[in-house]
């Protein structure tokens, strides 16, 4: 019961943090049809810009001011590549912002180091907040939760109760018509990407020193997002959000089960020795295919039900 | 009249070589000497004081002549079937694990195989896992595929590092090619017979993929590329088509695997992974992934840019993504779509009226070249090469880049270098629009 509750927490940490990467990913690949590669990086580079920030005016204006450079970066990437890129064809467009998160992650290990920083938790959240089952619950992890609620409300509220809002909800399915009816949709192209960037920025100034700031934290990260997507449905941020969550919880549990096929098997009455017949895979414990899990769910939603979870068409 | 008839004829383009063996010879001739070539080049490195080949030149060239297969095998999806994959490595990897796996099994006399062969066991490998994966990845197309394919290949480079008995782990599988059993009597135990194997199976593997791209699956995948719905309504089934073409350069990547094993005698988790994948995608599109031998130009674009400047310094990888954001930007057709370009030019007969031209946009590219390069080293250098203990020179000169001026001369170089070159390239535009313009009066565009 102790385990499962911690984990339910900590799982429902993770997936909210997930959630804030995919929300703009998704509303990113929905408008524009762009497989942002470049996603994961702004998560990288906002746990980058708040370590640095940190060390000098201190965590909480790194809160604010991280994602909003990533934000400003966002913007940029949009009005000076993507469209001129946008003109050969969606594989280009992918293709670019492939190039840029090669990029990014080179240039992130000339200015920080190949090594992990020591991007620490401010010292006003670094104590436990409650004990469950006498295990500690910390600070930190209720106050990302609480940012990504803040975030969630903030997303929706701005998506369903806003001009643009509507304009963005319009130009999800019909981007033609949106244009035709005389709003400006390359500015909300634009404005939905730097926003996107900007929440992963966010993610990754919160996720940065719950986990490890390292530059290959992008690559880690990126395809899971990918996965979440990819689960939660195109066009659909309802989705996305069950998927973060699941993913997030699934990923959590598959950690704390330290069981294999083996052990099922033994339920059986076989027991597995090494003279088995695949012995390896049948031993292979749950948590280290816990870090398969996502791609094995990915390739099954891509090739049995490409519209996921709550999509409104096929990936 | 009669004589100026006789004139325009030769002017007249024969689409289709002649028959016979005139057109047989003139269609091999390339190849030949391509080959001739390839077998030469070691020797301009040669050691004559020694007498011994060196040792860096035959590992570049031979890595140069597998990636190349490597590469062609990725475009026969991305260039040919129009199938973007993330994980094309993974074909790669496992036709070497294959092969590393054989030549053990004839070292330890449980088989018996010529070395020859082994890079044949890899490809075999390779349309194995080919078939495999190409059911799972091909049912849909487009962005779906391409994300299947990076699925795929971090669940492989996942199970690379998860079991031991047929990857090896991290340590690989180590593996050894003098194993006695040559259809020559050749030992491969120096590396230039290694490469001259490289080069045979290059030779072949590069010939077959072009007659492969004529065949009618060829065709298919071309059509199935360009509008998969008229293909539909032909007749064919465009699944069918990618499934065959994904195999097919199964087998291709395979054989560059099995190659990569003879090369290098130890096949690690490096081999699936996704950087390798990545590397295949950006000398494909460095290349130029619409014509067949872009690949093959990109391959040693980035080799060159590999082996040569990761001597130096820390940030060859930065160098080809530049390379391959400005080639997505500006040039989507790579390298050899700008050679192309020049091609109506060329035949107005107009060509070297471009020469003032490219030497008055050489000098500010290469000084923003040389400004980017610099902060780019200086940059990895106070965060990387101190770590290691490198010193920073050029030259022979130590520059220190805790002072200002080194920083201060790159910025200068990349800012200025780029005004200027924008000043430049008005007039290169110019001068080329009037060009191409004239060509088209000529009716010399194709």
């Amino acid at each position: 019961m102790e385990v499962f509750l911690v984990s339910l927490l900590n799982g429902l940490v993770y997936g909210m943090l997930l959630f804030m990467l995919a929300s703009g990913l998704t509303l990113i690949l929905s408008m524009m049809g762009v497989l942002n590669f470049a996603h994961a990086s702004a998560y990288m580079l906002g746990a980058y810009f708040a370590f640095t920030i940190s060390q000098y005016i201190g965590f909480w204006p790194a809160l604010v001011l991280a994602p909003l450079l990533c934000g400003a970066i966002g913007a940029a990437i949009e009005m000076y590549g993507l469209r001129r890129v946008h003109r050969n064809g969606h594989i280009a467009e992918l293709l670019f912002t492939f190039g840029l998160a090669l990029i990014i992650e080179k240039v992130v290990q000339m200015t920080w180091g190949l090594i992990p920083v020591p991007y620490r938790i401010p010292a006003g959240l670094d104590f436990p907040l409650f004990t469950v089952y006498g295990t500690q619950f910390p600070a930190y992890r209720a106050f990302m939760l609480l940012i990504s609620a803040l975030m969630f409300g903030a997303i929706w509220l701005g998506l369903t109760r806003t001009r643009i809002g509507l304009v963005i909800q319009a130009a999800l399915h019909h981007p033609e018509m949106v244009g035709a009816l005389g709003h400006n949709v390359p500015r909300v192209f634009t404005t939905v990407f730097a926003a996107g960037t900007a929440l992963a920025g966010l993610a990754g100034v919160i996720g940065g020193n719950y986990h490890v700031t390292e530059p290959a934290m992008a690559f880690t990260m990126g395809p899971i997002v990918f996965v979440v997507v990819v689960f939660g449905g195109l066009g659909s941020l309802t989705g996305c959000f069950i998927a973060s969550l699941l993913m997030g919880l699934i990923q959590t549990f598959a950690v704390v089960l330290d069981y294999s096929v083996a052990d099922l098997l033994k339920w059986f009455g076989l027991t597995v020795t090494s003279a088995t017949p695949f012995h390896e895979v049948l031993t292979v414990p749950l948590p280290r295919i816990g870090a398969l899990l996502p791609y094995v769910l990915l390739v099954l939603i891509l090739v049995f039900k490409p519209r996921g979870l709550m999509g409104t068409r096929d990936t | 009249m009669s004589a100026d008839a006789t004139q325009r004829a030769p002017q007249g383009r024969t689409l289709v070589a002649a028959p016979g063996s005139a057109g047989l010879a003139r269609r091999a001739w390339p190849w030949l000497v391509a080959i001739v070539a390839a077998l030469l080049l070691p020797w301009l490195f040669f050691d004559w004081s020694t007498r011994r080949h060196s040792g860096f030149a035959l590992t570049m060239l031979s890595e140069i002549g597998l990636m190349a297969i490597f590469a062609l095998s990725f475009n026969m999806q991305m260039g040919q079937a129009g199938l973007l994959s993330f994980g094309h490595a993974i074909l790669f990897g496992l036709g070497g694990y294959c092969a590393a796996h054989t030549m053990n099994a004839i070292k330890a006399g449980a088989m018996w195989l010529p070395v020859e062969l082994v890079p044949l066991v890899g490809g075999l490998g390779g349309l194995l896992f080919g078939v495999l994966f190409g059911y799972v990845a091909t049912k849909q197309r487009a962005t779906a595929f391409a994300m299947i394919t990076m699925g795929l290949g971090e669940l492989v480079a996942a199970c690379a590092l998860m079991f031991m008995g047929f990857f090896g782990g991290e340590g690989g599988i180590s593996t050894d090619r003098v194993t006695g059993t040559s259809l020559f009597g050749v030992s491969y135990s120096s590396s230039w017979q290694v490469y001259c194997l490289v080069v045979a199976w290059t030779a072949i593997a590069v010939l077959l993929m072009r007659l492969q791209t004529q065949t009618p699956l060829g065709r298919m995948a071309n059509a199935t590329r360009d509008n998969f719905e008229r293909a539909q309504f032909v007749g064919y089934d465009p699944r069918m088509v990618r499934f065959c073409q994904f195999a097919l350069s199964g087998f291709f990547a395979g054989i560059g695997g099995g190659l990569y094993a003879i090369v290098y005698e130890i096949v690690t988790f490096d081999t699936v992974a996704a950087a390798k994948s990545a590397t295949a995608l950006l000398a494909a599109y460095i290349g130029g992934a619409g014509g067949f031998f872009g690949p093959f130009l990109g391959t040693i674009v980035v080799v060159l840019l590999q082996s040569g400047v990761s001597l130096l310094s820390n940030a060859w990888l930065l160098y080809v993504g530049v390379l391959f954001i400005i080639m997505v930007m500006y040039a989507p057709g790579g390298l050899v779509g700008i050679i192309a370009q020049h091609a109506p030019i060329a035949r107005a007969g107009r060509l070297r009226e471009l020469i003032v031209p490219y030497v008055r946009i050489l000098l500010p590219g290469a000084f923003s070249v040389f400004g980017f390069v610099l902060l780019v080293e200086l940059a990895s250098f106070t965060t990387i090469g101190a770590a290691q203990g490198k010193a920073f020179k050029i030259g022979p000169h130590a520059v220190d880049p805790a002072t200002a001026f080194p920083w201060l001369l790159g910025a200068a170089a990349l800012i200025g270098g780029g005004l200027w070159l924008r000043l430049e390239a008005r007039g290169f535009r110019a001068r080329w629009d009037a060009l191409i313009a004239d060509a088209k009066a000529k009716g010399v565009m194709l």
